[in-house]
């Protein structure tokens, strides 16, 4: 069980975390969303007390960290930032880590036997390939056999074996009764491997609950679109009332945001006459293309974790867009984004 | 470089108990894991060996070589006047340096690899982790410094044999060179203080050698007797008294042993102040 309670972290005059609270339950695993630069890792550096708060607390079943004794036999970390002497071998590593906490020799070979790193044990990390060095933190990780894990990242760069290896841990981790909060700004990885979401921009929570409800919330609300007059139908579809932007929001590393509507302008070359239509409805959208006789290749409704997201955090981004001048920027509009209708 | 990936994950074994060993020895295992497990104490700790070793032998034996040379007369007077401080001086005055750069090591690699991160995270109590390493440190340092500092005084005395002869049974030089091994050690902790502080290796390193080899010059060009009392009390010039057999007359305000315990305080001092910012600043 993880608490945070009304944390606030600055670096500087830079807000990291504002006003943060919420908890991690065991027996499932919780997602940690957010954009680049949310305040993810910042809040976790937070719960394991390698950074301090500037206010508020953060405790571990019901404890600070620097109060747990022996603290890798209860939190296992993997933290995104590397925590591993490129010269020293996987097997000192572990070893000194073990070491520290009492634990016997041998622990350290059935967490290399574990990860699958025994046969290249005395090798140095430094040459190890981004899924190895993985392994290890996640060897360094379960270490003391924790009850409360925080995974920073975890699949950030791995190759599909590796994100499906490190899913399948989980999930298995979060079965056995486990806490475990995983971070990440992959969407759709999220939609597979979390079973409650804790969703935070800008330092601030935007909305916490379970991965299903934040994928219905979103469902119907935004509809693909493909076409070859998709400039036409752009135009129809702002007069009707929706929003078109040109591009494929849901796909991985697209970089068209809400709000953004190139409507009218020309398709970008990789997603030729693509639309990603919000406000309207698919029936809406096909009704308008027939009387305006558009030809329509895709017409398809969204409901994924990624578009749900977008939603979610658009107010965060679009706000760190304008600039802020004299507003102040404690106060969150969360409640909007929630009902999905002030806007 | 792959490796055979488990498809599924195994049960995480359970943990088995607590071994039987204390905390603090757990954690003195743990920090003489990680100074062995590096190939830079190793490599620092090779090149002090070779370094203080063979410059021993050379100075020596070309002061020997050259003995009633010309312009020769004020250096031959003193070694005459202080044979173990010679000795002593040729070989570790510059051997120092690789346990400036040792000490600061210890703690700096931490910090540029990110294992810091790990350490603090296992110890979250830093100041236990700081204390275990310094123990570590010192324990390893004395050792190593003791045999370096025999092993000079050995090979120096041998070769200034025909010349000046020295033994360990003269007065004050048993003294001297426990003392030279004393020295190191507690300056091999003054650089991980240093490190401590600064977290950055090229920029600990700097200081570190610039407090050791630049402040001595420094204070010196203060005016009248200012540089000598100054002089007298810096980290360096405190410290190699114990060192010396029959410190110089001139300018001397501390004896041996309170040269010594003056730089014991600086390093003491420095640590302190080290283990409070480790304990209060974001790792």
């Amino acid at each position: 069980m993880i608490e945070v309670r009304d944390v606030t972290k600055r670096y500087g005059d830079k807000m990291a975390v504002d006003h943060l609270s919420f908890s991690v339950e065991p027996g499932r695993v919780t997602g940690f969303l957010g954009p680049n630069g949310a305040g993810k890792s910042t809040t976790m550096r937070l719960v394991l007390g390698l950074d301090y708060p500037n206010a508020g607390s953060a405790t571990i079943n019901g404890k600070p960290y620097h109060e747990l004794s022996r603290p890798l036999r209860t939190v296992g970390a993997l933290l995104e930032a590397k925590s591993v002497h490129g010269g020293r071998s996987a097997r000192n590593h572990l070893l000194f880590l073990a070491q520290t906490q009492g634990l016997p020799r041998r622990r350290v070979d059935e967490m290399l036997a574990l990860v699958g790193l025994l046969e290249v044990a005395d090798k140095r990390a430094g040459g190890f390939s981004l899924g190895m060095s993985q392994r290890l933190g996640i060897a360094a990780a379960l270490l003391g056999d924790p009850e409360v894990l925080l995974l920073d990242e975890p699949v950030n760069g791995l190759d599909p074996e590796g994100v499906l290896w490190i899913r399948n841990l989980m999930k298995h981790l979060a079965v056995e009764g486990r806490t475990i909060l995983v971070s990440s700004h992959l969407m759709n990885e999220m939609a597979v491997t979390a079973d409650h979401l804790i969703v935070i921009g800008r330092g601030r929570l935007i909305t916490e609950s379970s991965t299903e409800d934040v994928i219905a919330r979103s469902a119907d609300k935004s509809v693909r679109v493909r076409s070859p007059e998709a400039a036409r139908l752009a135009k129809l579809i702002e007069a009707a009332g929706g929003t078109a932007a040109a591009g494929d929001k849901a796909a991985p590393g697209g970089t068209v945001t809400p709000g953004a509507a190139a409507a009218g302008g020309p398709a970008p070359a990789n997603g030729a006459g693509l639309l990603t239509v919000t406000g309207l409805d698919a029936a809406r959208i096909g009704e308008l293309a027939a009387s305006a006789q558009i030809v329509l290749h895709e017409l398809t409704p969204l409901a994924s974790l990624e578009e749900a997201f977008m939603e979610l955090t658009s107010g965060s981004l679009e706000f760190g867009r304008r600039e802020p001048g004299p507003v102040d920027v404690r106060k969150p509009d969360p409640v909007d984004v929630r009902d999905g209708s002030a806007r | 470089m792959t490796t055979e990936s488990p498809a599924a994950p195994a049960r995480v074994p359970a943990v088995p108990a607590a071994g039987s060993h204390t905390l603090a020895g757990n954690l003195l295992s743990a920090e003489w894991t990680k100074v062995r497990s590096v190939r830079s104490t190793v490599w620092t700790l090779t090149l002090f060996v070779v370094l203080t070793l063979g410059l021993t032998a050379l100075f020596t034996w070309l002061t020997v070589s050259n003995w009633n040379g010309a312009h020769a007369a004020d250096r031959d007077a003193r070694v005459v006047l202080d044979p173990v401080g010679f000795i002593l001086g040729s070989g570790l005055g510059l051997g120092q340096l690789t346990i400036c750069v040792l000490g600061v090591l210890v703690i700096t690699t931490e910090y540029s690899t990110g294992v810091i991160r790990a350490s603090l995270l296992a110890v979250p109590r830093r100041i236990e982790m700081l204390a275990a390493k310094v123990v570590v440190f010192a324990a390893l340092m004395i050792v190593v410094a003791e045999i370096i500092a025999f092993g000079s005084f050995f090979i120096g005395a041998a070769l200034l044999h025909s010349r000046v002869p020295v033994s360990l049974g003269d007065r004050n030089v048993t003294r001297a060179v426990v003392g030279a091994g004393l020295y190191l050690t507690v300056l091999g902790l003054f650089s991980l203080a240093i490190g401590t502080l600064i977290r950055h290796t090229a920029g600990a390193i700097t200081t570190a050698i610039g407090v050791v080899f630049v402040l001595p010059i420094l204070a010196g060009l203060l005016p009248g007797s200012w540089g000598a009392h100054v002089n007298g009390y810096l980290p360096e010039q405190a410290g190699t008294l114990i060192g010396q057999q029959h410190p110089p007359p001139d300018g001397n305000v501390l004896s041996a042993w309170q040269g010594f315990g003056v730089f014991c305080l600086w390093t003491v001092v420095l640590l302190g102040i080290a283990a409070y910012l480790l304990q209060r600043r974001d790792a």
